[in-house]
C-alpha cells in the first residue's frame, strides 16, 4: 500500500474504520455551532485550532503505538511520516511534501482530497473561515509532543477556489529530550 | 492530481457527482472520529450550565448530521417514495440507515407496551459511544444523543416530528452497557396515522 516511505517504514495496521461521510457531516455540524457560538470568524479559527491541537497531542500517542516506525532523523523526515503515514492511517488520505524552504525548515503538506471538507461550500460572509483548522491544531499539537515546535497556516484552501489544500508548516524550535529525572536518581 | 479529481472540484459543489454506491463509500479512522467527538464534548462541558444544555447542545450537532443523511440516502438509494408509515421509517433507521451511520444495523427495534406513540431502538454496543467514559459527575450524560440527534433529524425530515432520547442501560452479560433510544412520536404524527389507516380500509 504504501511504497518509498521513510527508511524503516512498514505498513501501518488499519484501524477500525467509520464512514467518512458521518465524519464530513459532524465535523460540518460542530464548526456551524462554533460560527453561531463566536461570531467573530477569527476566534472560530482559534478555536478549531486549539480543539485539532488537544486532539494532536492524543493522537500522537497512538499513532506512534500502532504505526511501527523507527526514530526520524531529521524534521524532513518527520513531514514525511506525517504525510505518508499519519494522515493515512487517521483519514485515509495521504499528502505529498513539497516546497522545502532553503534552509530546510519549512514544507508544504499537500492534500487534494480532504474527508473533513466534503459537501463544503463557503459562504461569501465566511471567507476568513480557515474550515479545515483543526488539521493545523493537530499537526501542531502531534509534533510537539516529539519536541518539535512547528507553526502551520494555510496558505491554499479548495473551499476558496485554490487547486489543493497546502498546509505550511515551519519548523520553529528543535528541542533536545529532556529526561525528568536525574541519572543518580 | 489527477485528472478526474480535477474535474470533480472545479464543479460547483451541488453539482458534484455523489459517490453512487453505498460499498464505494470512502471510510476514516474510528479513532479520527473519537478525537472530535471527545474534543466537541469537552468543548461543551465547558461552556455549557448543566447536562440537559450539554445533551441539547449535542443533539443539535446530530439533528443536523440527520437530516442531511437522509437527503443523501434517499438521493443515493434512488427512493421513488416517500415512507409515509410509522413503522417504515423505523425500520429504515433501525436498519439500512443504522448500517451506513454506525456499521452494522441497530439490535432491536421495539413498541412500548403500553404507549403507541413510543419505540425503542436499542444498540449492544454503540459505535460512538464506545471510546467515551462517563464520569460520576456526569452521570445523566449519555454521549449517544449525537446518534439520538441523527434519530431526530431523519425522522424530522421525513415528516414524522418526534423526541428522541438515549439512555444506558447496565446489562449483567455484557462489558458496556446498553444504549437503547427512546422515540415519542409527536401527536400530530398518530393523528395522521389513524386517518391514513381509516382511508385504507375505506
Amino acid at each position: 500500500m504504501l511504497r518509498g516511505g521513510p527508511p524503516g517504514a512498514r505498513n501501518a495496521p488499519s484501524l477500525e474504520q467509520i464512514n467518512a461521510e458521518v465524519f464530513t457531516l459532524t465535523y460540518g455540524s460542530i464548526v456551524r455551532q462554533l460560527i453561531s457560538d463566536f461570531e467573530d470568524i477569527e476566534e472560530v479559527n482559534k478555536q478549531l485550532e486549539q480543539m485539532g491541537y488537544n486532539m494532536g497531542i492524543r493522537l500522537v500517542d497512538e499513532f506512534l503505538a500502532k504505526a511501527k516506525i523507527t526514530r526520524c532523523s531529521s524534521f524532513k523526515d518527520t513531514a514525511e511520516v506525517v504525510a505518508k503515514q499519519a494522515l493515512p492511517m487517521f483519514l485515509n488520505v495521504s499528502a505529498n511534501v513539497a516546497n522545502w524552504s532553503p534552509d530546510q525548515t519549512e514544507c508544504s503538506l499537500i492534500l487534494t482530497d480532504n474527508p473533513l471538507a466534503d459537501f463544503v461550500e463557503l459562504p461569501e460572509e465566511h471567507r476568513d473561515l480557515k474550515y479545515c483548522n483543526v488539521l493545523a491544531g493537530v499537526v501542531r499539537g502531534a509534533l510537539e509532543m516529539v519536541n518539535m515546535e512547528v507553526e502551520c497556516r494555510w496558505v491554499g484552501d479548495m473551499l476558496k477556489g485554490d487547486d489543493c489544500y497546502e498546509l505550511r508548516v515551519k519548523l520553529k524550535e528543535h528541542r533536545d529530550e529532556k529526561f525528568p529525572y536525574k541519572d543518580d536518581d | 492530481m489527477n485528472a478526474r479529481q480535477t474535474a470533480k472540484h472545479s464543479l460547483n459543489i451541488v453539482d458534484r457527482p455523489l459517490t453512487k454506491n453505498r460499498a464505494e463509500v470512502p471510510t476514516v479512522s474510528l479513532s479520527a472520529f473519537a478525537y472530535l467527538f471527545s474534543e466537541y464534548i469537552q468543548y461543551l462541558v465547558d461552556r455549557a450550565n448543566s447536562i440537559s444544555e450539554l445533551e441539547d447542545r449535542l443533539e443539535r450537532v446530530g439533528f443536523e448530521v440527520g437530516l442531511r443523511v437522509l437527503e443523501l440516502l434517499s438521493y443515493r438509494d434512488k427512493a421513488l417514495r416517500r415512507k409515509t408509515d410509522v413503522l417504515d421509517i423505523l425500520r429504515f433507521i433501525h436498519g439500512p440507515a443504522w448500517q451506513y451511520l454506525f456499521g452494522k444495523t441497530a439490535d432491536d427495534l421495539q413498541q412500548a407496551a403500553n404507549a403507541d406513540d413510543e419505540y425503542y431502538i436499542r444498540d449492544y454496543d454503540l459505535l460512538i459511544s464506545r471510546y467515551i467514559s462517563v464520569p460520576r459527575s456526569y452521570e445523566a450524560f449519555n454521549p449517544g444523543t449525537l446518534a439520538a440527534g441523527m434519530m431526530r433529524g431523519m425522522l424530522d425530515s421525513a415528516g414524522f416530528p418526534a423526541r428522541v432520547t438515549a439512555h444506558y442501560m447496565a446489562h449483567k452479560d455484557r462489558p458496556r452497557p446498553i444504549t437503547t433510544f427512546m422515540i415519542k412520536l409527536e401527536p400530530s404524527v398518530l393523528a395522521r396515522q389513524a386517518q391514513m389507516e381509516a382511508a385504507r380500509k375505506g
